[in-house]
């Protein structure tokens, strides 16, 4: 009946696209401060301390040191030095004093970094917690033999195995990833997809699967095991939300190089300065040197890079799909052209009657009433939609036909139908059907088919839509008294609304999408243009899936795609990004490289937008941290030589109360920095589907110009309260 | 700055647009091995060199081997001209009619390393050391080799750019000769007879000794002065004939000779910016980094003449006068070239250390030190104002890579330019690259103000003396070789430092540069879209300008603030050095 078939697809209704963020929002609930995850962070941050753990991060690292190497300096100002004639008690005192508060906040300075991770990881720890529950209390029910009747013992659920074979009933939850072998089942997946709508698993096709961790609602499944225990998908999960299997992502490791040799120039910058300040009179004090170091290192993107990532990870997990690893969330902000089948993401996936087209002298209301008596007993989608259309446009009744025999599809025939039994041994048979098959059918009985038909035919099928032809035939004892065909049902496939918003936001955005369809071109080509993607791939296999892929990429372009069937495995895996849908196969959730819980396969574009969103907060706060530096400059250089050179004050363009005020502001606008961006590094920079030009142009002004100013606006008020507290 | 010193500057600034593209155009044809209008002259000769030599010259080669070439090449030209210095006592009267000894072995190997690494940095006195063959053979000859080796990288770096999934960057040997054929040596012959009909002398006489007016005799040093002068600008090597360099009026004799120098300099690095756009496809890509060098020069003119014209309020205190007016020139003329006035020499000074030249026309230890400050800069930032011939470039591509990773990041993408994306081996090598320059330049300076080997040869007292020191490592690793002067260089530990400095300026650059250009012509070329970051425009302009700017000022603030930064502050309240 038509060139697709959704009927082996799961033909689960889409949540409508505001429910879908609302639920999102809900999920997301769980807000940045929570006070479990606060205590838990804060505990953290002080075992963060440990050093094996801070030398992973050269740039924080560094201010450890100088944490270390102030503190041991204030002890030996406190224990061993004593006042001199030119170093008198006083000024003594007040060092001393001045060191420990440096000291103090550069502790800070790497507590709040170690803080901002730990918030990151939090989240995700939390969520663990909570899989972790579904994964310890299950026992098994393995049966000895195939027979499901069979008997079976009960095992833990850890002692499963690969290829075991185990029997699942009404209320019992399903010990390990497996495939269905027999009987059919609903199943409640809320614990890993947070969704609590039950869904069915039935052995054969695209729905076998089953996860670990999930509960059978009703009915029984045999499953057969296929992840041994600790490599389950719950598993998975846990140790992805966890961030425990993070490694750090291509860009991330770039962004550190970056830093790090920043790092590197500026302990050389600290590092020559004390010989020149030696040579124009009075050496730099350590303290004032490790300040000013600490200062200009990048160590607010150092401090919170690696919680953007973790966050990064944390926000897909949000929006329930699950990134194998951070590299997929990385490319998806890469991503040039994304692949979206047309059934199920573009179109409803229901084709529904939209029109009668009767042939000259038949009566449309006729061809209507034809449509809709075979139509009644139809239960398919397509067939609910004739009744309904019939009944909207001409008022017809529903009114069942009580000697009416349905006649079902057939592969065979590719036509289904009802013969209705009249007065007398007349017979009223009407089938409606592909065009040949139904011209053949009216040809048999002797009827003859018109070149108005084919017309009819052809401009449907051009505009994108099936053509369902309708006949009739009377019969009398058997005999064949009228054939004749009645016209055409217009079933089309009805564009999801809003789709054409989203396709002009991935343009802005340069992305380019492509659509999949097994339809033929023209059919294609007219679909594509109302949804307004930008290309399609018409009657597509498996093979010409790949190739396309593979075309695109040689062009140097990153591909996006998702998908759910076996036969899809191949495509998802050579695809940059390919998003399985988790009411697919196994082995489509394996060959790609995200799991979208949801099963939803316009989450590709929030996926972009995510990998985008990672990208942007790392460009952003690395651009802040450094133009911070300007203004920590001005603060540091004219207290350092106060002494030597008093005349370097007029670079006091912030008028600093003293030297230690103004070295210590700039710490401690260093520090409380950290902790004000964290909330940003968590929540990430919004992304704008506004051109790369325009959304750079604001990005600068924000984080560029920004970066530049407000540390100028921050070490002032700092100071101020440092000299209202009489603290420096 | 008054509108006479406007319209030099705006001369300047015409001259230099109009040469820009038939450059460039040269330029890339020559590289993309295409015909130009010398080729029936010089295909012949390539043949025939490439036999002789057994360089297959259709065979490319990988970046590796790119660096080994180019190193066993420079290696070779330095243990050369190290024999031909070691050696000129013997060259005989018609080369030597001086008498000249031998070089001084550490003297030698500090202008070999200055020589071979295009710095022309010069702890000697032309007149007073070399003989006429040590200048032609030895010092000239690597002032066209060092410019050939330096273009010949800046081009295998934009093929690593231009090429797609590519492996190969180039052959150096076709480079260089290629270079030298068609480019550095018929455009300096011509060079050098315009320089000739100017007053520029060239011959072999002995010392011309002068009885002056006032009854004094005075030596005039004479020697070929022409063949190497062009090309001690075009090729941005700098170094003089004479000890006093573009002020000897037999180097640099009027206006005309003035003019053609500040636009050689620029002339190649230019050039190869349109070449650049050019090779890319794009030439707009190119024509950015042109605006962006201009921006960044004709700031450093303004600030400089602005401060030398301004003189020096110590004098202005005692009741001078330093307008500029009809009959005086006003402003600080200490030092300057007083034939040209206060312009010429700001804009002298400002476009030599923007490129790698270090020819000087005047004396920056007697700038202002706002005005001393400057070219120390222009130098410390890597010479990416127009640059060294193909340093330039090279070098302003490195932070044209770094900027478009820093805030490239903010679009949403990997980080591309020209369609490659610059990822973590790219990041690597850049990072390396400008890591290496402001490493040796502190750590040298730091070392010799604290050795008494080092602050013994300091002229001046207090932050005037570090800005010396500052200034000749600063010059000697960005291979400027420019001097700031008051710096006694000539002594076995700045022979050795400055030397050492030199040859790790040129060459720890150069390699992280060569492998990011390995790496990146393997690299596919994403197509552009709308969510590229674009690189042509005002936003990127504005851009490069910011980082180069904001990475200078932040690696070498604390140590500027300390040498001309203070100066300049005592200045105002009457102290000076």
């Amino acid at each position: 009946m038509t060139n697709n078939a959704p009927e082996t697809q799961a033909v689960l209704e889409q949540p409508a696209e505001a429910e879908l963020q609302q639920k999102n929002k809900k999920k997301g609930s769980l807000s940045i401060f929570d006070a479990k995850i606060l205590r838990r962070a804060v505990l953290d941050s002080f075992i963060k301390l440990d050093p094996r753990v801070q030398v992973k991060n050269p740039v924080m690292f560094v201010v450890e040191i100088g944490s270390v190497v102030t503190t041991i300096e204030f002890f030996r100002l406190l224990l061993f030095t004593a006042p001199t004639g030119a170093f008198t008690s006083a000024q003594l005192q007040s060092e001393t004093w001045f060191v420990l508060a440096v000291a103090i906040w550069l502790w800070f300075t790497v507590l709040f970094a170690n803080f901002a991770e730990a918030m990151a990881e939090g989240r995700g720890k939390a969520q663990a917690d909570t899989l972790r529950k579904a994964r310890t209390t299950t026992s098994a029910k393995r049966l000895l033999t195939s027979d499901r009747k069979g008997k079976f013992e009960e095992v833990a659920a850890p002692d499963l195995r690969k290829g075991d074979l185990i029997l699942v009933e009404a209320g019992d939850v399903i010990p390990g990833d497996g495939e269905v072998v027999d009987g059919v089942a609903s199943v409640d997946e809320s614990a890993i997809t947070g969704e609590s709508a039950p869904v069915i698993r039935e052995s054969g096709g695209d729905r076998s699967a089953v996860t670990g961790g999930t509960r059978v609602l009703s009915d029984w499944v045999v499953v057969k095991i296929t992840a041994n225990p600790g490599e389950t998908f719950l598993d998975r999960m846990i140790a992805l939300v966890e961030g425990a299997s993070r490694q750090k992502t291509p860009n991330e490791i770039a962004l550190n190089i970056l830093i790090t040799s920043l790092t590197i120039i500026f302990v050389l910058v600290c590092v020559s300065l004390e010989p020149f300040a030696i040579y124009s009179g009075t050496a730099v004090s350590v303290t004032t040197l490790i300040a000013l170091l600490v200062c200009l290192i990048p160590t607010t993107i150092g401090g919170l890079l690696s919680a953007i990532g973790i966050a990064g990870m944390d926000r897909m997990v949000q929006r329930n799909v699950l990134a194998m690893s951070g590299r997929a969330v990385e490319a998806a902000g890469d991503v040039d052209v994304l692949l979206l089948d047309k059934t199920g993401t573009i179109t409803i996936g229901n084709r529904m009657a939209s029109r009668f087209a009767s042939l000259p002298g038949v009566d449309e209301r006729d061809l209507a009433h034809a449509a809709m008596l075979s139509s009644l007993a139809d239960e398919t989608p397509e067939g609910r939609s004739v009744v309904v259309l019939a009944k909207q446009k001409y008022g017809l009744s529903e009114e069942g036909q009580a000697d009416a025999t349905f006649i079902p599809f057939s592969a065979q025939t590719r036509m289904s139908g009802v013969d209705i039994a009249g007065p007398g041994a007349s017979l009223h048979s009407i089938r409606k059907g592909a065009g040949d098959s139904v011209a053949e059918y009216v040809a048999e009985n002797g009827g003859t088919s018109s070149a108005e038909l084919d017309a009819l035919v052809n401009d449907i099928a051009r505009q994108g839509s099936t053509p369902l032809v309708v006949a009739e035939i009377q019969s009398a004892n058997g005999k064949t008294t009228a054939a004749r065909v009645l016209g055409v049902i217009e079933l089309k496939d009805i564009v999801k609304s809003g789709m054409r918003e989203r396709f002009d936001q991935m343009r802005r955005m340069g992305i380019r999408t492509i659509m999949i369809t097994g339809d033929n071109p023209l059919t294609a080509a007219a679909i594509a243009k109302e949804a307004g993607v930008d290309d399609f791939l018409a009657q597509a296999t498996p093979e010409t899936k790949m190739k396309l892929i593979k075309e695109q990429q040689q062009g140097g372009r990153l591909v996006a795609m998702t998908g759910d069937g076996t036969n899809d495995a191949p495509a998802l895996a050579q695809a940059d990004v390919g998003v399985a849908m988790n009411t697919g196969t196994q082995a489509a959730k394996e060959a790609a490289n995200m799991v979208d819980l949801d099963s939803n396969p316009t989450k590709l574009i929030e996926v972009v937008e995510v990998g985008k969103q990672l990208l942007i907060t790392r460009g952003a706060l690395t651009t802040f941290s450094i133009s911070n530096d300007v203004a920590k400059y001005f603060a540091i250089i004219p207290a350092a030589f106060a002494v030597t050179y008093p005349q370097l004050n007029a670079l006091n363009v912030m008028h600093l109360a003293t030297p230690h005020s103004a070295v210590l502001s700039a710490v401690i606008f260093n520090a409380l920095i950290i902790i004000a961006l964290i909330p940003l590094a968590l929540r990430g920079v919004k992304y704008r589907p506004i051109g790369a030009g325009p959304l750079l142009r604001r990005n600068l002004l924000i984080y560029g110009l920004g970066g530049i100013s407000i540390p100028f606006i921050g070490i002032k008020i700092i100071d101020l309260i440092l000299v209202a507290l009489h603290l420096a | 700055m008054t509108l006479n010193s406007v319209a030099q500057v705006l001369a300047f600034v015409i001259l230099l647009l109009v040469v820009t593209k038939p450059m460039g155009l040269y330029l890339s044809r020559v590289f993309n091995g295409e015909r130009t209008w010398l080729s029936p002259f010089f295909v012949p000769v390539e043949r025939v060199l490439y036999r002789i030599s057994g360089v297959n010259h259709e065979e490319e080669s990988s970046w590796k081997r790119y660096v080994i070439d180019m190193l066993l090449f420079s290696l070779v030209g330095m243990l050369l001209l190290y024999i031909i210095m070691r050696t000129q006592q013997w060259q005989g009267a018609f080369f030597n009619p001086q008498g000249m000894g031998a070089v001084e072995q550490r003297l030698a190997f500090n202008t070999t390393a200055s020589f071979t690494t295009n710095t022309n940095w010069q702890n000697y006195a032309g007149e007073q050391t070399m003989t006429y063959l040590t200048q032609m053979v030895g010092l000239a000859f690597h002032n066209f080799a060092s410019a050939a080796t330096g273009i010949a990288l800046a081009v295998a770096l934009v093929r690593g750019l231009s090429r797609r999934s590519a492996q190969h960057l180039g052959n150096f040997w076709v480079d260089m000769t290629r270079c030298m054929l068609y480019i550095l040596l018929p455009i300096s012959i011509v060079g050098a007879l315009v320089l000739v009909s100017q007053g520029v002398i060239q011959n072999f006489s002995p010392y011309i000794t002068a009885h002056t007016l006032n009854g004094a005799t005075q030596i005039i040093a004479q020697g070929p002065v022409a063949s190497q002068e062009f090309i001690k600008n075009f090729g941005t090597n700098g170094g003089g004939f004479f000890n006093v360099n573009s002020a000897h009026p037999y180097e640099n004799p009027n206006i005309i000779t003035e003019y053609i120098t500040i636009v050689s300099i620029f002339a190649i690095p230019a050039g190869l910016f349109y070449m650049f756009g050019k090779m890319v496809g794009n030439t707009r890509q190119g024509w950015v980094l042109w605006i962006v060098s201009i921006i960044l020069c004709l700031i450093g003119v303004v600030v400089t003449l602005t401060a030398e014209q301004g003189g020096n309020p110590m004098l202005a205190n005692l009741g001078l006068n330093q307008q500029v007016s009809a009959t005086q020139a006003g402003g600080n003329m200490e030092g300057k070239e007083v034939r040209f006035g206060i312009t010429q020499s700001s804009l002298f000074t400002v476009v030599t250390t923007d490129a790698s030249c270090g020819a000087v026309n005047s004396f920056l230890d007697s700038y202002t030190p706002i005005g001393g400050l400057v070219p120390l800069i222009n130098i410390g930032l890597g010479e990416i104002v127009f640059g060294g011939v193909g340093s330039g470039l090279y070098g302003i591509l490195v932070f044209a890579i770094l900027s478009v990773f820093i805030a490239g990041l903010m679009v949403g993408r990997t980080p591309e330019y020209l369609g490659k994306k610059i990822e973590r081996k790219e990041i690597m090598m850049a990072a390396v690259a400008i890591l290496i320059l402001p490493a040796s330049i502190l750590l040298f300076s730091a070392l010799s103000i604290v050795l008494p080997q080092g602050s013994s040869s300091i002229a001046n007292a207090g932050p005037h003396g570090l800005t010396e020191i500052l200034y000749a490592f600063t010059s000697a690793n960005g291979n400027n070789g420019s001097a700031f002067a008051g710096l006694s260089g000539n002594t076995p530990y700045y022979n050795w430092t400055l030397g050492l400095a030199m040859i790790i300026g040129r060459f720890a650059f150069l390699i992280p540069v060569l492998a990011m250009a390995g790496s990146l012509v393997k690299k596919k070329v994403v197509p552009a879209n709308l969510g590229t970051f674009p690189t042509t425009g005002p936003l990127f302009v504005t851009l490069l300008i910011g980082v180069i700017l904001i990475v200078g000022a932040l690696t070498y603030f604390p140590a500027y603030a300390l040498g001309p930064i203070v100066e300049h502050l005592l200045m105002i309240s009457g102290k000076a050095f």
